[in-house]
C-alpha cells in the first residue's frame, strides 16, 4: 500500500522521534544540532553542575558569542577590555563552561565567529532534514535549508545539553504559498513583512510554516534565510523551505558540509525530504508576490507594517494601537514617507549576510548619508566581514559616512551598548520594532537593506526605487 | 519546584494585546548569569521613569497590585524573544499564573518550566477579567478550572504531561534522563 503523502515537516519530525507522543506524554524528539550562546546558556550549565550531569553529545553542540559582544574592533581584537562589565563576565562564563564541559567554542577572536544563525549555515552545519535548536527565537532561520529549527528557553537548553532530546507536542502545519515575481526594488524582507502583516503577529502560533511556491523557489539562500528568520514574528516557532538545487549548491564545499561520497549520500537522502504531492497542511495561505511593495513598519510589532507609499491606518477604539502610535510619535492617516530618521542600522540575523550588504552598498556607492544621521553597519559574521572587505564594500560604507564594525547582534537588541537614543527614529534591517528594543525609548522602523540605504541617503523614510 | 494545586488571588490586569518579552524584561537585564533577582526589573520600561523612579500610573506600582499572584493580560502575551528571563522575572516578582486568550508558544513552554501556570481562556472570560481588575479568582489545576467571584467556573486546557509535572512539582529533566535507554537505542538506529 502506498504511503500517505507527507509534508517536509512530517518527514523531519518522524525521523527524530525517539518516542512518539501519546495522550499522556509529549514526543521525545532527538536534536541533531544544538547551538548555544553567552546569554541563554549560563543558567543551563549551572543546572548540569548542580545535578552532576555532563553534556551528552558535545560533538553535536557548538557555542559562539554574539548577543552581548562588542562590535568595536579595539574591544574585540585590540586588547581594550569589553566596556560593559556584565558582558565581559558573560563572555568569560561561556569560555569557562565550554572548557569544562568539552563544548567547541567559536570565541570572541575566532575567525568563524558571528551571529549564531549566520554561522550555522555559513559553516555548512545547518543541513536539510536536521533538527536544530538554540536558546534564541530566530533559530527559525535555519529552516531555510529544510531543517526543523526552533528557539527554546534556557531550561530546555539544559535538557538538550544533558540528553540531546526535548519533550515536544507536535505542532500543526501552515503552508504559505507564494507565486509570481517580486518586482525590482522589492526584497525578501518586504515579502516576509507582507506575510506577517497578513497573518498577524500570532497568526502562526502553534504552527510550523512551510514557505512554498515559485517565488520561494526563485529566492537564493540568503533570501530564504531572511524569510524563515521572521517566522517567529508571525508567532510560528519554525519556518521551513524544501531543499532543492539552490540549497545543495549553497551547502556544497562548506567547511562542515559532508564531503565526497558522504556528500553524494547526504544529497540523495535530502532529495526525499520535500513535501510530497498531495500532502495536507492544517492551514494554507496564498500570496501574490507581484503585488508586494517595499514595506516599512510604523508601530511596535512587526505586524504593524505598510507599503512605504502608504498611510498609517486608523483603528479607533483600539487602545493598544493608540499606545503604539503614541510611543512612535506617529498619527493615524499620516504618510510614512518622508518621516525624518536619526539612525540606520544595517545588521542582525535577518539581514546581515553578504548579499544584504551588497544590496545596501549598491545604492550607497558614490553617495553620502544625510548630514546628522548615524548609520551603523554590522556584518553578520567575521566571514561576511572578510568577504565584504575583499570586494570593497567596507570602503563604500565608510566613504558614505557609515560606521563599519565587527560582527554581532549589536543594535538589533542593544545589549552590547550599541543603542538608539530615546525618542530617536531608527530604520533597521533587524526583526523587532518592539518598544525599547533598540534602546529605551528608541523608535524602530523595520525595512529591507535596500530601503535602509535609501533612508540613510535622504535622512527620511524613502522608497528605494526613487534612488535606483 | 513547588507543586501547583489551587491558587486563589486577586488579579492584576495588563489589557494590551501582543505584550512581548522585551517589555516583560528588556534585553539590557539579560547580562545576568543567574535566574534570581529579575523581579525588580519586570516591565522595567513601563514601571520606572528614565531616572529610575516608579511611575505612579503603572498598575504594578499601585497599592492594589501588592500580593497579587495572577496576571491577566491581553491576547498573545509573551510574544517575541525566547528569553526565559521573562517567566523568571514574573515568578521572582511573585506571579504564579498568567491568563490570556492566547499565549505565545515559547513563552508558554518556558512558564511551565518555572511553576508559572499559563492559562488560556475564551474571549468572554478574558473580557470579564479585563473589565474587573483586582477580582479574586481561583485556579484549580486538578479540576482544570478558573472560578470567577461570580461563582462561574470556566475550564482551561493544559497539556496532560505539563499538568502532571506542575501538580507534582517535578521537572521534565528527570523524566528525560530516565529515557536514556530509548535515546541510546535511537542513536544506534539513526
Amino acid at each position: 500500500m502506498a504511503r500517505a503523502p507527507q509534508t517536509l515537516f512530517d518527514k523531519v519530525w518522524r525521523a527524530h522521534e525517539v518516542s512518539a507522543e501519546s495522550a499522556d506524554s509529549p514526543a521525545v524528539l532527538y536534536i541533531d544540532l544544538h547551538l548555544i550562546h553567552e546569554v541563554t546558556s549560563p543558567q543551563a550549565f549551572a543546572v548540569l553542575r548542580e545535578r552532576g550531569l555532563t553534556v551528552r553529545r558535545p560533538e553535536r553542540t557548538l557555542a559562539t558569542m554574539d548577543h552581548s559582544t562588542p562590535t568595536l574592533t579595539a574591544q574585540v581584537f585590540g586588547g581594550t577590555p569589553i566596556a560593559l562589565d556584565a558582558a565581559r563576565r558573560q563572555v568569560r562564563e561561556l569560555e569557562v563552561n565550554c572548557a569544562e564541559f568539552g563544548v567547541e567554542l567559536l570565541g570572541l577572536t575566532h575567525s568563524q565567529r558571528g551571529i549564531v544563525h549566520i554561522i550555522g549555515p555559513e559553516l555548512g552545519l545547518t543541513q536539510p532534514g536536521k533538527t536544530i535548536v538554540c536558546g534564541d527565537s530566530h533559530t527559525s532561520t535555519h529552516g531555510a535549508v529544510g531543517a526543523l529549527a526552533f528557539g527554546i528557553g534556557t531550561t530546555e537548553v539544559g535538557h538538550v545539553l544533558a540528553t540531546q532530546c526535548l519533550l515536544q507536542r507536535k505542532p500543526r502545519t501552515l503552508a504559505v504559498n507564494v507565486s509570481g515575481e517580486l518586482r525590482a526594488g522589492v526584497a525578501a524582507k518586504d515579502l516576509i513583512l507582507t506575510i506577517i502583516g497578513r497573518l498577524g503577529v500570532s497568526g502562526g502560533t502553534g504552527h510550523v510554516i512551510e514557505y512554498r511556491g515559485d517565488t520561494i523557489r526563485a529566492l537564493d539562500m540568503d533570501e530564504r534565510m531572511t524569510v524563515c528568520n521572521m517566522s517567529i514574528e508571525a508567532g510560528a516557532r519554525a519556518g521551513m523551505i524544501g531543499p532543492d538545487e539552490t540549497t545543495y549548491r549553497y551547502l556544497e564545499g562548506r567547511p562542515r558540509s559532508p564531503r565526497s561520497a558522504a556528500w553524494e549520500r547526504a544529497r540523495e537522502a535530502w532529495r526525499a525530504l520535500p513535501t510530497d504531492a498531495g500532502a495536507r497542511f492544517d492551514r494554507e495561505v496564498e500570496l501574490d508576490a507581484a503585488a508586494v511593495e517595499p514595506m516599512i513598519t510604523y508601530g511596535t510589532n512587526p505586524g504593524m507594517v505598510i507599503p512605504i507609499g502608504g498611510t498609517i491606518p486608523q483603528r479607533s477604539g483600539d487602545a493598544a494601537f493608540s499606545q503604539a502610535l503614541t510611543y512612535m510619535g506617529l498619527a493615524p492617516g499620516q504618510p510614512i514617507r518622508d518621516q525624518p530618521v536619526n539612525v540606520v542600522f544595517l545588521g542582525s540575523c535577518t539581514n546581515a549576510r553578504l548579499s544584504d550588504l551588497r544590496s545596501a552598498a549598491g545604492l550607497l556607492r558614490g553617495r553620502r548619508i544625510a548630514p546628522g544621521l548615524r548609520m551603523l553597519v554590522v556584518p553578520g559574521s567575521q566571514q561576511v566581514k572578510r568577504e565584504a572587505e575583499a570586494e570593497g564594500l567596507d570602503r563604500v560604507f565608510l566613504e558614505a559616512g557609515a560606521e563599519w564594525r565587527e560582527s554581532g547582534c549589536s543594535m538589533c537588541l542593544g545589549m552590547n551598548g550599541d543603542v538608539v537614543g530615546r525618542g530617536e527614529y531608527s530604520v533597521s534591517t533587524s526583526n523587532r520594532n518592539f518598544e525599547g528594543r533598540q534602546g529605551s525609548g528608541a523608535r524602530t522602523l523595520l525595512a529591507s537593506p535596500l530601503t535602509a540605504a535609501a533612508c540613510a541617503v535622504r535622512g527620511r523614510v524613502t522608497d528605494p526605487r526613487e534612488l535606483m | 519546584m513547588e507543586p501547583f494545586t489551587i491558587l486563589s488571588s486577586r488579579t492584576v490586569v495588563l489589557p494590551g494585546a501582543n505584550i512581548d518579552t522585551d517589555q516583560i524584561i528588556p534585553a539590557r537585564f539579560l547580562t545576568t548569569t543567574t535566574r534570581v533577582g529579575l523581579g525588580e526589573h519586570l516591565f522595567a520600561d513601563w514601571r520606572y521613569l528614565p531616572d529610575g523612579t516608579p511611575r505612579s500610573d503603572f498598575v504594578l506600582n499601585g497599592p492594589q497590585a501588592r500580593g497579587c499572584r495572577i496576571l491577566v493580560a491581553g491576547r498573545n502575551f509573551g510574544c517575541g524573544s525566547s528569553r526565559e528571563h521573562a517567566p523568571w522575572a514574573l515568578a521572582d516578582y511573585g506571579f504564579r499564573a498568567v491568563i490570556s486568550t492566547e499565549l505565545a508558544d515559547i513563552f508558554s513552554s518556558n512558564c511551565l518550566k518555572n511553576g508559572l501556570l499559563p492559562v488560556t481562556v475564551d474571549e468572554p472570560t478574558s473580557a470579564w477579567l479585563i473589565a474587573h481588575p483586582g477580582a479574586e479568582v481561583t485556579l484549580d489545576l486538578t479540576a482544570g478550572t478558573l472560578t470567577l467571584p461570580t461563582g462561574r467556573a470556566v475550564s482551561f486546557p493544559l497539556e496532560a504531561f505539563a499538568r502532571r509535572c506542575l501538580l507534582q512539582g517535578v521537572d521534565e529533566l528527570g523524566y528525560l534522563l530516565e529515557r536514556r535507554h530509548e535515546i541510546e537505542a535511537y542513536e544506534r538506529r539513526a
